[in-house]
């Protein structure tokens, strides 16, 4: 799908250069001051570009799908079972994991901000900080899946969670039919970023994985 | 207050026009990179706390906050954050130089912990002070209110019943914790129909959010 820039909030993704002097000139005047040490600036960045991203929450989901164990005491616990896996640390402080059933679908917003499990899937993609779907998604949810190319029978219940405290919510889609027997590590490759917010479902056997890699 | 950012409901924003997953980069130019980094690490010398760093960017003339793209808000939260705890002064803002008598109070932890202090997080658990007023199960309103501070009730909840799902402990309670207070209050995830919210014509989806006692009365039956 190609992105069109002109209304949907990112049209200033390419900026006039006012903004990028003004942020050069705030980065440099609290480095002279001693506010900001460079390397901490290169450690935040390195750790949120690189290291903390989906494939965490992937790890999460596709163990969960695998070991019946490990998913009881994720949905006990779940910011104790992610911490066993090594994620954890801002913005997923208090996780709680809600499960796609048969019968139930669910979907995660913030309307006040851009609360989101950054543990598990690093920093929120721009339309999910977007006034777009910070409105719609409270309101209209079927329709909003339907953007997403998503279409759910007429009588399966939606459950929206709107993130308004310190608690993080992570959705637990469902396993793809025709994975019985698959290893966690293939079962990853089938769990998307948008599957664990709820806008899609998990990729099915078949479907082009290879650009989640 | 019911500012530019409380947009749960709000008609005629777009269509989203999402990116391909695939294809979105994290920050989609250097300078958001920048303001992302710079707030954290300014975050790191501990002069305000999360819900202070929120107000910031909600104190703002709503269409600007609105019109705003997402790390234009984070600048001006940071700038006036910065100005409001003595940081900077707003010579140095301006780019006249640095003042000579600037105060600075602050610890600025070594580099070397940057990365063990993202990985520790901040609880925002408190001790309890009281029982919770309310039980799973049970019915209740949410308070309309006239605050003008900061608040995390959405106002699509003000006025409207629903029934409480989970008591969740006693967290940090955000329109006392701008104003640098330590105790929290009640946590309850409550559902809403979606009929109650947008009236019976809506898709009747359920809404479930996590709200504060003091956001609450009883919802009678």
């Amino acid at each position: 799908m190609p992105h069109d820039h002109h209304h949907d909030g990112h049209e200033h993704t390419e900026p006039p250069s006012d903004i990028e002097l003004r942020v050069k000139a705030l980065e440099s005047l609290l480095v002279e001051k001693g506010l900001v040490n460079p390397d901490t600036l290169n450690t935040i960045i390195e750790t949120y570009e690189h290291k903390v991203g989906p494939r965490n929450g992937a790890h999460v989901v596709a163990k969960a799908w695998a070991d019946p164990e490990f998913k009881q005491a994720l949905m006990a616990d779940a910011t104790e079972a992610v911490a066993s896996l090594g994620y954890c640390g801002r913005q997923g402080e208090h996780l709680k994991v809600v499960e796609n059933t048969d019968d139930t679908h669910n979907l995660v917003v913030c309307t006040l901000c851009s609360c989101y499990p950054w543990t598990v899937l690093g920093l929120p993609p721009a339309w999910y900080k977007s006034a777009p779907y910070r409105s719609r998604a409270v309101s209209a949810p079927r329709e909003v899946l339907g953007e997403f190319g998503t279409d759910l029978d007429g009588d399966k219940k939606i459950r929206v969670w709107d993130s308004t405290s310190e608690m993080r919510y992570l959705v637990l889609p469902q396993r793809p039919l025709g994975t019985e027997g698959w290893s966690e590590e293939d079962l990853q490759a089938l769990v998307s970023r948008n599957s664990m917010i709820g806008v899609e479902l998990a990729r099915t056997p078949g479907q082009d994985t290879e650009a989640l890699k | 207050m019911k500012g530019g950012h409380d947009l749960g409901g709000q008609s005629g924003m777009g269509p989203i026009d999402p990116e391909v997953e695939s294809e979105e980069p994290v920050f989609h130019a250097d300078w958001e990179r920048r303001v992302f980094a710079l707030t954290l690490a300014t975050g790191m010398l501990g002069k305000w706390n999360i819900d202070e760093a929120r107000h910031a960017r909600e104190r703002q003339d709503p269409l600007r906050y609105i019109e705003n793209s997402y790390y234009e808000n984070w600048l001006e939260g940071l700038e006036k954050l910065l100005l409001e705890k003595g940081l900077l002064k707003p010579d140095e803002l301006a780019g006249r130089g640095i003042s000579s008598n600037t105060d600075l109070a602050v610890q600025v932890p070594d580099p070397q912990l940057a990365s063990k202090i993202l990985a520790a997080g901040a609880s925002s658990e408190r001790e309890p002070r009281s029982e919770a007023l309310f039980q799973v199960g049970e019915r209740v309103l949410v308070r309309a209110s006239e605050a003008t501070g900061h608040t995390r009730a959405p106002s699509y909840f003000q006025g409207v019943r629903g029934i409480v799902s989970a008591v969740i402990g006693c967290h940090s309670f955000p329109d006392s914790s701008v104003d640098g207070v330590h105790e929290g209050a009640i946590l309850y995830n409550v559902a809403f129909q979606g009929k109650d919210l947008w009236g019976p014509t809506s898709e009747n989806a359920e809404v479930l959010v996590d709200l504060w006692e003091p956001y609450l009365t009883a919802g009678g039956n």
